[in-house]
């Protein structure tokens, strides 16, 4: 046969493609992953003069700021938006028209979590950018690969609980109050928005049990004047990735591509009347 | 032209399938043949789309044998989905993206594609190819589900209930559209519940109801004896209801009293005839709505239908000596 598929490179390039078009031309998600979390930096860098994200180690507040809500950007980029984009597409059916080519599964995974990556890599750029440029936002050169490293782990990890979301989400109409009511209330005791001065206990433990805080965490620490020697969080970056871990455990086990209100009307399908 | 293979592009075999306790295929067996137009028609919930999802690999089955052009669909090949077409019922399309994008991106997956002006011309899209999809009409999205499972150019194309709400006037513009896929040589397996819609597309048919085979055979064949027969319709006035059981075992034909109404499928009109106004006379009853036809392909399938169920759960109210 002189018909070939086109190489898996080439498949997972176009899928890639395909997901960051479908994000452009989507006003909502982009206002939300990328411009929502801007607007706060500009508003904590007006609000605050400084913060202090340890005690008596009083920074300038987009030094802590920049950081934290690009990490933020990240998790809004790849966790919330493949979670509800997914869960959308499932529940249209659009999941089950792509179901119907010769498309390796993988390879349409492999496009969510490709496209989740460079999104939020242009996010959380700008945002750093934004930091470097209007706040003065200050990174020793020999932090970077401990950066890069830090951020790749949080953002694979969170584009498969991103996955994750999606698979246990009933329905597409639930997914962005599944994403948010996760999300947002973490956001606030990881360190996001705000800095818990003197944290009661459990919110502390409940900080460091999800992966956010840690990710926020981790990524400071690269950018945090105080810290001297190497900024490599190793224990954190575990605790990250075994999130991740987890997320596509769920993922592969619970992963549907058939809508669920066409699913259950399926099963029902065949004959009403029992005698 | 390659030679056409010997063995069928579909061949099932005692196939079942059960949601629970719901029977939705209770061992179907047929086969389709390369080249061929093939309509699984029945009513609402007869077991067509679960036939058709099973040999499309989206669904299981419990028990049976399948054979899709040469594998068998429950095994997810990547080959034996790059060379089927699938127009599922009820899917979604990217809103996001237009007509053109939709079919490159689809077009890509296969192993081998036809052009995509060639697609929309071939079911009707010429000139809508850089239209956002949420901007098509209802029709014009049913014609993408078409064109997505014909980009990759498919051997053997699903089609499930390809028609279903359309005007009529799309409808007949759909069925050229099967009609010009047939003179390509594609083997088309649909699913339909209008025998109008089968008559005039397919070489080959298969009746089922509650998951099994009530008929089968060329559209012409279906008519069979129905061509030969005549249909008597009469209201029966509820007070004598009682009293038809007599006067039904006369009949040449096969009868049937529903809600009241009448129906004797008979091959001999005027005999049959003859009963039922002797009887009215007798009786000084009237026979409203009396009316003497040749069955319509409507009743056709209407009656083969009816004989099905009650095959199945022989109803109390429908009395039948044939």
């Amino acid at each position: 046969m002189a018909d070939r598929f086109p190489s898996s490179a080439q498949l997972l390039a176009r899928q890639i493609g395909y997901q960051n078009r479908l994000f452009r031309r989507t006003a909502i998600s982009a206002f939300f992953t990328l411009a929502f979390p801007l607007m706060f930096l500009l508003l904590f860098g007006a609000i605050f003069d400084d913060v202090d994200p340890a005690a008596g180690q009083v920074v300038a507040a987009a030094q802590f700021y920049a950081p934290a809500l690009a990490v933020f950007t990240a998790v809004s980029a790849t966790y919330t938006n493949i979670g509800i984009v997914t869960a959308i597409y499932r529940d249209e059916g659009v999941l089950m028209r792509i179901r119907s080519t010769p498309l390796p599964r993988w390879v349409y995974m492999g496009g969510v979590v490709g496209s989740g990556v460079l999104i939020a890599l242009f996010g959380s750029l700008v945002m750093l950018a934004v930091g470097f440029g209007l706040y003065g936002l200050e990174m020793e050169a020999d932090r970077i690969p401990a950066a890069i490293v830090t951020f790749v782990v949080g953002v694979a990890s969170f584009c498969l609980l991103g996955l994750a979301l999606a698979a246990v989400t009933p329905s597409g109409q639930s997914a962005p109050a599944l994403a948010n009511a996760t999300i947002l209330p973490l956001a606030f005791i990881s360190n996001v928005f705000v800095v818990v001065p003197d944290p009661v206990r459990w919110m502390d433990v409940v900080g460091d049990v999800f992966p956010l805080k840690p990710f926020v965490e981790a990524f400071y620490a690269c950018f945090d004047p105080f810290r001297t020697g190497s900024a490599w969080e190793l224990g954190l970056l575990a605790r990250i990735a075994a999130w991740g871990l987890l997320g596509a455990l769920v993922a592969v086990r619970r992963f549907r591509w058939e809508p669920s209100t066409g699913g259950g009307s399926r099963t029902s399908r065949g004959r009403r009347r029992q005698g | 032209m390659p030679a056409v293979p010997a063995v069928p592009a579909v061949a099932v075999s005692g196939l079942s399938k059960s949601y629970g306790d719901v029977v939705a295929v209770d061992d179907l067996s047929f086969t389709v043949e390369h080249g061929e137009v093939f309509a699984l028609l029945g009513p609402n919930g007869a077991g067509k789309s679960t036939t058709l999802e099973i040999l499309e690999g989206h669904r299981s089955r419990d028990s049976g044998a399948v054979d899709v052009l040469g594998r068998d669909p429950g095994d997810d090949h990547r080959e034996l989905r790059d060379r089927i077409g699938i127009v599922l019922q009820e899917v979604g399309i990217e809103r996001e993206l237009t007509v053109r994008e939709v079919l490159e991106h689809y077009g890509a997956c296969y192993s081998r594609r036809l052009p995509v002006g060639e697609v929309l011309a071939l079911v009707g899209l010429d000139g809508l190819g850089d239209r956002r999809t949420h901007r098509l009409s209802g029709g014009q999205k049913r014609r993408i589900d078409l064109a997505t499972g014909l980009i990759g150019d498919p051997d053997l194309l699903f089609l499930d209930e390809p028609t279903t709400g359309f005007d009529p006037s799309a409808r007949r513009q759909a069925w050229a559209v099967v009609d010009g896929l047939r003179s390509l040589g594609k083997t088309i397996l649909l699913t339909s519940h209008y025998m109008d819609e089968v008559e005039a597309l397919a070489d080959r048919v298969l009746v089922i109801v509650g998951g099994r085979v009530v008929a089968s055979g060329t559209p012409a064949e279906l008519r069979g004896d129905a061509d030969r027969e005549s249909l008597i319709r009469v209201r029966f006035p509820v007070e004598e209801s009682g009293t038809v059981v007599d006067l039904l075992s006369r009949l040449v034909g096969r009868s049937s009293v529903r809600n009241g109404l009448l129906e004797v499928w008979t091959p001999a009109p005027t005999v049959d005839l003859h009963h039922l106004t002797g009887w009215a006379v007798e009786r000084e009853a009237a026979l409203e709505g009396l009316e003497v036809s040749r069955p319509t392909l409507e009743d056709i399938y209407l009656d083969l239908i009816s004989q099905g169920d009650e095959e199945k759960d022989s109803e109390p109210e429908a009395t039948d000596n044939g």
